[in-house]
């Protein structure tokens, strides 16, 4: 009885309907993915995407040329140089993160003691030359008073958990 | 006028194709080159209003013949010069064969101009019949007239063919090399998997 | 359209030639146009089967997205690699690109509107279909390298093995239709299921034809359980994989082409073209132009095509030979045999027979 079962299952090709009736059944279910660049999930506060270099509420930078980050960065991503500044402080006179070859370990902004190197909520930073990607100190700088806001409110956010 | 233009396009192409088959180094080269020579040999056959049997030419020789010669050609490892080497050796035979060829055509010519050939009797049973299309003609022709001739040629392909398959078939030799597909598709999913639902830290007895 | 040639005050000949020039153009184009667009719609299909969203950016809805592919492929380099066979590594996508087009010189759009109306339109069509094999184990061989290579292996061997069933399936309708034009043997469907049901599909005996000729068609055309030629997972992309810039769009277009030729057969052959789907008066669906029914039954099976992609997966070669040869060669010779069986018994074609 099975096997007769079975053989006009095989000839109507019934797995093959069976399939297909699942699948259309799926074609009408509403979408999971979001519509992405118009619509975006929220992210974590400690989600770590582009880094930033960021500034005290005077305008002074924070980095202090610990090398720290440096030290700890796995992929050895990170160049300083420092010097002392006309006032005496240490400050860096370079301060490069090859993005090319960052692996978004967060090490570097752990090892911050002063919340100078962070990983802010920016993910969208695709370039169209690999050049691009080499920041300096420049442009690090720029990206934390672009995003110090947000960056400001996820380490607030962050902050009972540490 | 376009018939005309169209007639001296396939026949040039066709010549000329045929000599780059027997003129090109590369036998992958001369395969397609023949395969150029075939597609207007059938546009040759379209003009004359013999449509069906163009597209038989090019459903038989270039789209199944024709790909297994290019199969089997595309695998050759060619040594260049060893293809040159054989010149002078086969010169001779190639020259009779040549001359066989020019004589036949010669004879051809004419016997043709002496218009002695009888090709069939123009109002028997295998005259064309006037307003049908020739995949009619030929169809009633072959189940009337050549009948016999027809189905012998079909019992020498079936011979040919089963006697290629006697000829290469060998037995596997052994059963693992083989996969039996049919047997793969009778299997159940209750043979093959079983639901287990094992306690936490225990394992599982197969 | 030769007579409106012929009132510019052309002769008969330049007139021809004007008029066929013209009806080409007026299908190669706007078939160019449905490529594009086809494209589109099988990646959407996709998509919402897996429940993904698919190309949604580039203009509304993402309409325009096969205008930026083939922009973006426009402008790339064209790379030949060095040891590729030159000539041939170039002819061989305009062979797959050409053959594509050529055969829709006789598929018929509405009665009466196609380009050459032939009495052997369905060997034109067989004839065409196997030579688009050509494009792919050319450019195999031409690209030099290992997996192209086995690419055009496969091809040729996938594709000689499935035309054959398919010209057993062909000659079945063929049997039924009693001809080889197919705007005639459109015309022979009309009404043919119980006197209302335009196809041949409402068949029992030709029915399981068409099952056979749909998956014979998407082996054909490499569509997704007979993709062996590209499989990613072991062939890199196949016979493509050194092609880049136009040659890979003409082939990429070549690809689409035949797979929306081979819907338009199955319209054509099994589906009554563009004869509305039931053959009564009392809906006004005979006020609507064969044209579109025959557009609408083509999107239809494109998009079976699309939904067979979505479900099943690839299949394994040896079963792939084992399904041609083993199960649709057989069963086609047999419905061949039945079917003229039937057609003599009933003396379907008159006392002659």
């Amino acid at each position: 009885m099975s096997t007769v079962a079975h053989l006009i299952k095989s000839f109507t090709l019934w797995e093959f309907v069976k399939a297909h009736a699942l699948t259309l059944k799926y074609f009408f279910k509403p979408k999971v993915t979001l519509n992405y660049p118009f619509e975006k999930n929220p992210l974590s506060p400690r989600f770590r995407g582009e880094h930033a270099l960021r500034r005290y509420p005077n305008g002074e930078e924070r980095c202090i040329a610990c090398k720290l980050c440096e030290a700890v960065c796995p992929a050895q991503a990170i160049t300083i140089e420092s010097e002392p500044r006309e006032d005496g402080s240490r400050r860096t006179t370079r301060y490069d993160i090859d993005m090319t070859k960052c692996i978004y370990c967060g090490f570097c902004q752990e090892a911050c003691p002063v919340d100078a190197v962070v990983e802010g909520p920016n993910f969208e930073y695709a370039t169209e030359t690999r050049e691009e990607l080499l920041y300096d100190k420049a442009k690090l700088l720029a990206n934390g008073d672009k995003w110090e806001r947000a960056i400001a409110a996820n380490l607030e956010a962050d902050a009972p958990y540490r | 006028m376009i018939q005309t233009i169209a007639f001296y396009l396939f026949a040039t192409i066709v010549i000329a194709s045929a000599v780059m088959v027997i003129t090109a180094r590369n036998p992958v080269h001369s395969v397609l080159w023949l395969i150029l020579s075939f597609f207007n040999a059938a546009g040759l056959m379209v003009l004359v209003g013999a449509e069906f049997i163009a597209m038989l030419l090019v459903v038989v020789y270039v789209g199944a013949v024709a790909v297994l010669f290019l199969f089997v050609v595309m695998m050759l490892d060619i040594d260049f010069a060893e293809l040159r080497a054989g010149f002078m050796k086969n010169f001779p035979l190639g020259i009779a064969v040549a001359l066989i060829l020019l004589a036949e055509l010669v004879l051809g010519i004419g016997a043709y101009q002496t218009g002695a050939i009888e090709l069939g009797d123009p109002s028997g049973v295998g005259a064309p019949r006037v307003g049908e299309s020739n995949i009619e003609n030929i169809g009633a022709l072959l189940y009337t007239k050549y009948l016999f001739l027809f189905e012998a040629a079909g019992i020498v392909l079936l011979v040919a063919m089963i006697g290629a398959i006697v000829l290469t078939h060998r037995p596997p030799k052994s059963r693992r090399s083989q996969q039996d597909v049919g047997k793969q598709n009778r299997r159940r999913p209750e043979e093959a998997t079983v639901m287990k639902s094992p306690p936490v830290g225990e394992g599982v007895e197969l | 359209m030769t007579e409106f040639f012929q009132s510019l005050g052309m002769n008969y000949e330049w007139a021809w030639f004007s008029a066929t020039i013209a009806g080409i153009l007026l299908i190669a184009l706007p078939l160019m146009l449905a490529v594009a667009m086809i494209i589109y719609m099988d990646r959407k299909v996709w998509a919402a089967i897996n429940l993904r969203r698919g190309p949604n950016v580039v203009g509304p809805f993402g309409l325009l997205q096969s205008f930026a592919d083939g922009l973006k492929v426009f402008l790339q380099e064209t790379i030949v690699p060095s040891a590729a066979n030159k000539g041939i590594f170039l002819l061989a996508p305009i062979i797959t690109f050409t053959v594509a087009l050529g055969a829709w010189a006789v598929i018929p759009f509405d009665a009466g509107v196609v380009l050459a109306d032939i009495n052997v339109g369905l060997l034109y069509i067989l004839a065409i279909s196997s030579l688009s094999v050509y494009g792919i184990v050319m450019s195999g061989w031409a690209s030099n390298s290992k997996y192209p290579f086995f690419s055009a292996m496969r091809a040729a061997a996938q594709m000689i093995s499935y035309e054959v069933s398919i010209g057993f399936i062909l000659v079945c309708v063929v049997l039924w239709a009693g001809t080889f034009n197919l705007s005639e043997i459109v015309e022979a469907q009309r009404g043919h299921g119980l006197g209302i049901v335009n196809g041949y599909w409402f068949n029992i005996l030709l029915f399981p034809m068409w099952v056979m000729f749909f998956i014979s068609s998407l082996a054909e055309t490499q569509r997704v359980p007979f993709d062996l030629t590209e499989a990613e997972s072991e062939l890199v992309a196949g016979y493509q994989t050194e092609y880049s810039s136009m040659s890979f769009a003409l082939f990429w277009l070549g690809e689409y082409a035949n797979i929306l030729l081979m819907c338009a057969l199955n319209a054509l052959l099994f589906f009554g073209g563009w004869l509305p789907p039931l053959d009564v008066d009392w809906i006004p669906w005979f006020d609507i132009p064969g044209i579109v029914w025959l557009f609408a039954k083509i999107l239809f099976f494109f998009f079976m095509f699309s939904w067979v992609m979505a479900t099943v997966p690839r299949y394994r070669y040896d079963q792939l030979m084992r399904l041609g040869w083993k199960v649709f060669l057989p069963i086609s010779l047999l419905f061949v045999a039945v079917i003229s069986g039937y057609l003599m018994a009933t003396g379907h074609f008159g006392a002659a027979a």
